[in-house]
């Protein structure tokens, strides 16, 4: 047996774009590959490891009785669990469906929903099973889900910085999309990772990377709504990829429950 | 009396996404070949809803990962139609490029990591790479080239950012492009040669009859524009897409699958289908080398998928290269509309076959109704019938090897079965009656 560490990726309900993140990481994959077993990755190999896991990397939320279960297994199977996305971090995307009316949900896409088996709502694996580490994008930064697995490699404490797109912009000397063109930006609340790119191409951040630390999206969006911009058009801006984040979801419902006051 | 054996491979592996196959046996009859997608539903229709129609390509974007541009390009383009913006020759360029970026990224994949290995005998790309270094390193190569592309272009290559209704936020810096060039040059020649080198695997020799589907388009090889070409009826209207091929919801899948309306018959998307329809529109060096590779007029067998591949990755850096020439930046690449209400419909050439959208939209510019049709539903029924063919030619093979097989052939369609909704075990039950 090798005395390499045993990488597990598992999938949930996600678009696999944070597992392409990794094969992305093309000038290193190999280096990788030298230093972990790929014990268990669907997408990568047909070999189907048994558990034990050193680390697993879990993309992707839970929205079905059996993936409930299946988590429960892969954290019970592994030393380390990351889960890296917004799928997996706070529910993705198809997280708007919770308080939405399942039902009709259903029925509005499968012409016989009676065949669809899936839970009322998706939300993040750490709401499950304890989680170690939360690596946030829409999709994954492949430098920083490279660096978190060399620092675990290493023994280091994994972390990413966890201050605002907003400061990026000014370390980047981007000009400001807010201020310079009066563009509703969620780069001031949003975490950093993406490298800033939104603002880069002259446009607002719309949040991918979720709520950044100590931030307040509420003022935020206090102060957008003094200026010109529709609640109509703020709500969306919150409700997307990390819809169920709780500092973007509060901050919505403030919006909403703002405007019909 | 009778026997029952039943077969199980935990799971389809190498394909995007997670879903099942159960096969039925009876004897030597088959009973049935089911093609279960389990992937959890994310309901996309349901929510883009109500929602502003600029949303549309960084929402539809999610459905995949690895060909969000593809669901942009359809998104956008549906709904200019319906909204009636006419885009100018420098976008409908860059929209060109940006396409040839994500067919870069997803072609060298699949070639390398996750198709060749079956030929060579290799559990996945990273494996293969112990005994074939060198072609596995210019796979990772080339692949990289078509992020990088996407980067210059779309702010970062998976869910990339710049796409917009009317066109893009920002044009893309022309340094950055020429930076490019010289790999995109090189990545010509070592595309074509990963070809010849694909060209020479053993390929199972199994043919079927196909109805073969893709955009065709007068003077170019299609990625965005165009009618829909069949090779068993001709020439349809994107308009009418859903008239002629129509989406269905069977009991085991939570993808729907297609079929042609009037024969209820299925057809055939992706590369393979685009090559046989669209070939003298290829690039010249990649319609050469499809000469060279004496690749069939009209090539039948499944397995080949991965040359056609080849020469679509060839053409992608042709195409990418002369467009990186003659890019001179010009100072917006984004055309302002009026909302109104309308509808309008678009298919686009996704790396693995068709992508077909439809929008409804109002007058504030939220929209009402959302129609995707994703390329791996619509290969799913073609799937299932080839296997059908496929699989009494092995039924004398162990249980492990018959699977073995399965996968490979459900392979060389590149599946996304996150686009079709993802994890592919394969369960065969016999019932031996002697």
């Amino acid at each position: 047996m090798s005395n390499k560490l045993r990488l597990g990726v598992f999938k949930f309900a996600s678009c696999d774009g944070c597992q392409l993140s990794l094969l992305n990481a093309e000038d290193e994959l190999l280096a990788l590959a030298e230093k972990l077993e790929i014990a268990h990755f669907l997408e990568a190999s047909s070999i189907i490891g048994a558990g034990p896991f050193d680390v697993s990397l879990v993309e992707g939320s839970i929205s079905t009785e059996a993936d409930l279960q299946r988590i429960k297994d892969v954290r019970r199977l592994s030393k380390t669990l990351i889960t890296i996305g917004a799928c997996a971090t706070s529910g993705g995307i198809q997280a708007l469906r919770n308080g939405a009316s399942y039902e009709e949900f259903v029925r509005a896409v499968y012409p016989s929903p009676e065949f669809i088996h899936s839970l009322e709502t998706a939300t993040p694996i750490s709401q499950h099973v304890p989680v170690d580490f939360e690596l946030r994008g829409c999709p994954v930064n492949t430098k920083q889900l490279v660096q978190i697995l060399v620092d675990h490699l290493h023994g280091r404490r994994i972390r990413v910085p966890n201050h605002s797109v907003c400061r990026d912009c000014k370390l980047s000397g981007t000009v400001c999309v807010t201020v310079a063109r009066g563009l509703p930006c969620l780069g001031p609340v949003t975490q950093a990772g993406c490298g800033a790119i939104c603002p880069e191409f002259t446009r607002g951040c719309y949040g991918c990377y979720g709520p950044a630390h100590q931030s307040n999206p509420s003022s935020l969006m206090a102060w957008l709504s003094g200026h010109q911009h529709p609640v109509e058009q703020l709500v969306p801006l919150l409700q997307n990829f990390n819809a169920a984040a709780p500092a973007f979801s509060n901050a919505a419902k403030e919006l909403q429950e703002g405007a019909r006051r | 009396m009778s026997t029952s054996r039943t077969i199980r491979v935990e799971a389809l592996t190498r394909v995007e996404g997670e879903g099942a196959l159960n096969v039925r046996l009876s004897g030597d009859q088959i009973e049935a070949v089911e093609l279960n997608i389990y992937e959890p539903p994310r309901f996309f229709e349901a929510f883009l809803r109500g929602r502003p129609l600029e949303d549309a390509p960084d929402i539809t974007a999610r459905i995949c990962g690895i060909c969000p541009v593809a669901y942009q390009m359809s998104s956008v383009h549906a709904l200019e139609r319906a909204l009636g913006v006419e885009i100018t020759p420098e976008i409908r360029q860059l929209r060109r490029l940006l396409y040839c970026g994500e067919w870069i990224e997803s072609h060298a994949l699949h070639m390398h990591l996750l198709h060749a290995p079956d030929f060579l005998g290799f559990a996945s790309g990273i494996e293969m790479g112990q005994h074939f270094p060198e072609e596995l390193k210019r796979g990772l190569k080339l692949k990289k080239i078509g992020n990088q592309l996407l980067e210059i272009l779309g702010g970062r290559s998976v869910h990339p950012i710049n796409v917009c209704v009317g066109g893009f936020y920002r044009p893309p810096k022309r340094d950055a492009l020429l930076d490019l060039l010289p790999s995109l040059e090189w990545g010509i020649a070592a595309a074509a040669d990963a070809t010849r080198w694909v060209s020479e695997f053993d390929f199972p020799e199994f043919e079927a009859d196909y109805d073969f589907v893709s955009l065709t388009h007068p003077d170019e090889y299609p990625f965005n524009e165009g009618d829909m070409l069949s090779s068993r009826t001709g020439v349809f209207p994107v308009a009418e897409y859903e008239k002629t091929i129509q989406e269905y919801q069977v009991p085991h899948s939570t993808a729907l699958q297609a079929e042609k309306v009037a024969t209820k018959s299925s057809c055939h998307f992706g590369p393979l289908a685009r090559v046989n329809l669209n070939r003298e529109k290829l690039q010249p060096i990649a319609k050469k080398l499809a000469d060279e590779c004496h690749f069939p007029t009209l090539c039948q067998n499944p397995f080949r998928a991965i040359v056609a591949r080849g020469i679509e990755l060839t053409h992608a850096f042709e195409e990418a290269a002369a467009l990186v020439k003659a890019y001179r930046p010009v100072k917006s690449v984004r055309q302002s509309y009026e909302l109104r209400a309308g509808e309008g419909a678009a298919a686009t050439e996704a790396p693995r076959g068709t992508l077909f959208h439809r929008y409804h939209v109002d007058d504030e510019g939220k929209i009402v109704s959302a129609l995707i049709s994703a390329p791996t539903s619509q290969n799913q029924r073609q799937i299932e019938v080839d296997l059908e063919s496929f699989l009494p030619g092995y039924l004398s093979l162990d249980n492990a090897t018959i699977a073995h097989h399965c996968e490979r052939l459900i392979r060389s369609y590149d599946p996304c079965i996150s686009c079709a909704t993802h994890f592919l075990r394969l369960t065969i039950e016999r019932n031996d009656v002697s």
